[in-house]
C-alpha cells in the first residue's frame, strides 16, 4: 500500500466528491458556531428556504462580543447585545445546541470543543474562524472558514475546499528553562514568516511536540493560522486518549475502546512524501515575544529588533511602519521596556495549565503598579477549575483577579480594550494594528512571559525569575 | 440563488502598497456586530483611512481623490489573519470588484471568490510595474480578464497571467452559486452519511 500522511488519511476519507479541475466535497464531521460569523449564514439559509440540513452537529457558543464582567446583566452596548440575541434566537429556530451566557459549558469556542471532548481524532472540523486550527491538536483537519461556508455547511454539512498541500515541521531536542508551547509556535512563525505555510496543511512532529501535553499542543496547532497555513495537525497517542477519555461527549464503554482502537491507526506511515519538510532544534527556541505588526515578528526576549539594513529592500517599507506604530527603533533591545497591560487569556493561552504556569511565576510576588493585567479564563470549566486549584487565592495575593470567560482582549470587540499608545504584552494570538483597540501595541508572549512582565513592570527574561 | 457574474473588468485603480495587510486592518473588529451584510464598506480600512476623531487621514490612499476606480492594488500577503469574510463584504461594498496582489491568504481568497471579488495573484514583477505606472499616471488603467485568466497593464501592453480553479472560474463566469450546487450532491451526501455510521 501507498504509504500516507495522516493528513491524507482523513482528507480522503471525508471526500464525498470531487468536482473535475475545482474543490473536493468534504465531508465535516463537527461544525462549531458563534455569535459574529454567523448571522449571515443563518439569514441566506432563510432565504433559500431550506432547513439546517444536520443540526445535531452543529454546536454554538457565544465568545467574541461579550463583556468579562457581570455577565448576568444585560449586554450594555446595544449592537453586541443584539448580535449574542440573534444567535440565540436563530439556535432556537434551528435546533442547535448552544451554550450561551452563564451556561456552565460556555466559553471560547475552540477551548470548549475540546474541553468537551467534542473534538476528537480522525474528525473534520469547521468553524466560522480561523483558529478552528487548534482542534487539529487531535489528530483531527480542522480549519477556519468564511460566512458563505458556514452557509454552505448549515445547507449540506459539506464544504468545497481544493486539497491543500502538506507540510512537516519536526521539532526535537529538549526545550530550555523558561520555554514552553507559546515559544515554539512564536520561533516557527518567526521562521518561517507570517505567509510561510500558506496553501499548506502542517504536521507537526518530532520528540518535542510528543513530549507536550495536548494543551500545550492546541497552544501549537492554534497558531498555524498565523503562518498562513490551512491548518496544523499532530498524530494522536496516549497523551491524547488519556485527554479525552471520560470527558463529558466522549465515547463510552465498549464505543470507547473501538474509537481509540480507530484512532491508533491515524498517523503519517513511514515514507509518505510531504511537499515541504522543516527540521528544528528545540535547544534554539528561548523565550519568545513579537515587536511588530504581524505575528512573524518575533524574536526571543534577549535579542535585539533586526537592523533595518539586514532586511530585503522590498520589506524595508512595511517594516518602517510596522516599527513606527510600535514606537520601536530597529536594532533597539526589548528587554526592560516599560509595558501597560498584560493580557491571559483567548484560545491560544486561555486554558488551565495557562493559568497554572502564569500563577506559579507571580506566587509570592506582587504585581508591578504600572501594569493592568486581564487575566481571563477560556471558558467556565477553567474557571471554576482554577478556583478549585486554589489559583485565585494565589493570583489575588498577588495582586491579580480573574475575570469571567470569553475572547476579550484578544479582539477588543468588547470593552477590554488596550487604549491606544500603550503597551501590552499579550498570550493572544495577532498583534495586528489595533487588534486589542485602535493605537494599541501588542506583543505577543507566553504566559510565563507575560507573568514577568506583570511582575516586573517591564519586559523581562521569565527564565531569569524561575 | 445566483451572484454576479464577471467577465471582464477594465478600471483605474487603488494603489495600496504595503505587505502583509491583514482583515483587522481592512475591516476592524468592532465593526463586526451588524447581523447583516450590508454597509461594510463605509468602515473599510477604517483606522488607516479615519484618525480618532473620525477626520479623514489625507495620506491615506482612499481618502485622495485623485485615485479611484474597481481595481484596488495590494502589497503581498493580502487578506492574512481572521477568517472574517465581513473583509470581502467591506471591498466589494466599497465599490471594487477585484484585488490585485502577488500573494493571498487562504481563506480571504475563498470569502473573495464566494462573494464575487476576483483575487488576482500576479508575479513580483509586474505587481511592481503596475504600482510604477499607477505613480506615473494615476489614470492608468488594468484590464482583467476572466475567461483568458490574463490582466494587462494598458499603457503599456503588459500581460500576466493569473491562476483560478476551473470550477470557481465558471461560477463567476455565469454566477452560479456553491450551495445550489451543493444541494444538487444530495444523494452523495447521504450516501457517504452511510458508509460513515456503518464504519
Ligand atoms: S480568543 Fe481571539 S483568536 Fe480565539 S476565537 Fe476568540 S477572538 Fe478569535
Amino acid at each position: 500500500m501507498e504509504a500516507k500522511t495522516l493528513f491524507d488519511k482523513i482528507w480522503d476519507g471525508h471526500v464525498v466528491d470531487s468536482v473535475e479541475n475545482g474543490p473536493d466535497i468534504l465531508y465535516i464531521d463537527q461544525h462549531y458556531i458563534h455569535e459574529v460569523t454567523s448571522p449571515q449564514a443563518f439569514t441566506g439559509l432563510e432565504n433559500r428556504g431550506i432547513p439546517l440540513f444536520r443540526p445535531d452537529k452543529t454546536l454554538a457558543t457565544v465568545d467574541h462580543n461579550i463583556p468579562t464582567q457581570n455577565q448576568h446583566l444585560p449586554i450594555r452596548e446595544e449592537l453586541s447585545r443584539l448580535q449574542v440575541a440573534t444567535l440565540k434566537d436563530n439556535c432556537e429556530r434551528h435546533s442547535v445546541k448552544l451554550y450561551g451566557l452563564t451556561h456552565p459549558f460556555n466559553g471560547i469556542v475552540h477551548v470548549i470543543g475540546a474541553e468537551l471532548g467534542i473534538t476528537q481524532p480522525g474528525m473534520t472540523l469547521v468553524c466560522g474562524d480561523s483558529h478552528t486550527s487548534t482542534h487539529g491538536a487531535f489528530g483531527a483537519i480542522a480549519f477556519g472558514i468564511g460566512t458563505s461556508e458556514v452557509e454552505m455547511v448549515f445547507a449540506s454539512q459539506c464544504i468545497l475546499q481544493p486539497k491543500p498541500k502538506r507540510m512537516r515541521i519536526s521539532i526535537n531536542g529538549n526545550l530550555n528553562k523558561g520555554v514552553i508551547a507559546k515559544d515554539i509556535i512564536l520561533y516557527i512563525i518567526s521562521k518561517i514568516s507570517a505567509s510561510g505555510a500558506t496553501g499548506y496543511f502542517v504536521e507537526y512532529a518530532g520528540d518535542t511536540i510528543t513530549s507536550l501535553s495536548m494543551e500545550a499542543r492546541m497552544t501549537i496547532c492554534n497558531m498555524s493560522i498565523e503562518m498562513g497555513a490551512r491548518g496544523g495537525m499532530i498524530a494522536p497517542d496516549e497523551v491524547t486518549f488519556d485527554y479525552i477519555n471520560g470527558r463529558e461527549f466522549a465515547p463510552q464503554g465498549e464505543a470507547w475502546d473501538q474509537a481509540v482502537e480507530n484512532w491508533k491507526k491515524l498517523k503519517t506511515d513511514e515514507g509518505a512524501v510531504f511537499d515541504k519538510e522543516l527540521d528544528l532544534k528545540a535547544e534554539d527556541i528561548h523565550p519568545m515575544i513579537t515587536y511588530g505588526t504581524n505575528p512573524g515578528m518575533g524574536i526571543s526576549v534577549n535579542e535585539a529588533i533586526p537592523a533595518l539594513e539586514s532586511l530585503p529592500a522590498v520589506e524595508q517599507e512595511s517594516f518602517k511602519k510596522s516599527l513606527n506604530y510600535m514606537g520601536f527603533e530597529p536594532g533597539s533591545k526589548l528587554l526592560g521596556h516599560p509595558v501597560d497591560y498584560v493580557f491571559l487569556g483567548s484560545c491560544t493561552n486561555g486554558r488551565i495549565e495557562d493559568f497554572r504556569v502564569f500563577a506559579s511565576l507571580v506566587k509570592g510576588k506582587k504585581k508591578a503598579d504600572n501594569v493592568t493585567a486581564w487575566l481571563v479564563p477560556g471558558s467556565w470549566q477553567v474557571e471554576k477549575q482554577a478556583r478549585e486549584e486554589g489559583l485565585d487565592v494565589i493570583l489575588k495575593a498577588a495582586g491579580f483577579e480573574l475575570r469571567q470567560p470569553g475572547c476579550s482582549a484578544c479582539l477588543a470587540m468588547n470593552d477590554d480594550k488596550v487604549p491606544a499608545g500603550k503597551y501590552a504584552v499579550s498570550t493572544s494570538n495577532r498583534n495586528f494594528e489595533g487588534r486589542q483597540g485602535p493605537g494599541a501595541r501588542t506583543l505577543l508572549a507566553s504566559p510565563l512571559t507575560a507573568a514577568a512582565a506583570a511582575i516586573t513592570g517591564k519586559i523581562t527574561n521569565p527564565a531569569d525569575l524561575m | 440563488m445566483s451572484i454576479e457574474k464577471f467577465n471582464i473588468l477594465e478600471s483605474t485603480c487603488v494603489p495600496l502598497p504595503v505587505e502583509n495587510v491583514d482583515t483587522d486592518q481592512i475591516i476592524p473588529a468592532r465593526f463586526l456586530k451588524a447581523t447583516s451584510r450590508e454597509g461594510f464598506g463605509e468602515n473599510l480600512f477604517r483606522d488607516w483611512r479615519y484618525d480618532k476623531d473620525n477626520n479623514p487621514k489625507p495620506d491615506f490612499v482612499l481618502n485622495n481623490s485623485q485615485y479611484s476606480g474597481q481595481i484596488l492594488v495590494a502589497g503581498k500577503n493580502f487578506g492574512s489573519g481572521s477568517s472574517r469574510e465581513h473583509a470581502a463584504w467591506a471591498i466589494f461594498d466599497y465599490g471594487f470588484g477585484a484585488v490585485v496582489s502577488s500573494f493571498f491568504a487562504d481563506i480571504f481568497k475563498n470569502n473573495a471568490l464566494n462573494n464575487g471579488l476576483l483575487p488576482v495573484q500576479v508575479t513580483e514583477e509586474f505587481l511592481a510595474k503596475v504600482f510604477e505606472a499607477v505613480k506615473k499616471d494615476a489614470a492608468a488603467k488594468l484590464k482583467i480578464d476572466l475567461k483568458k485568466q490574463e490582466v494587462t497593464l494598458l499603457s503599456t501592453g503588459e500581460t500576466c497571467d493569473f491562476e483560478i480553479n476551473g470550477y470557481k472560474k465558471t461560477c463567476l463566469l455565469n454566477g452560479y452559486d456553491d450551495i445550489d450546487f451543493l444541494l444538487s450532491k444530495k444523494d452523495k451526501i447521504l450516501a457517504f452519511e452511510l458508509t460513515q455510521n456503518g464504519s
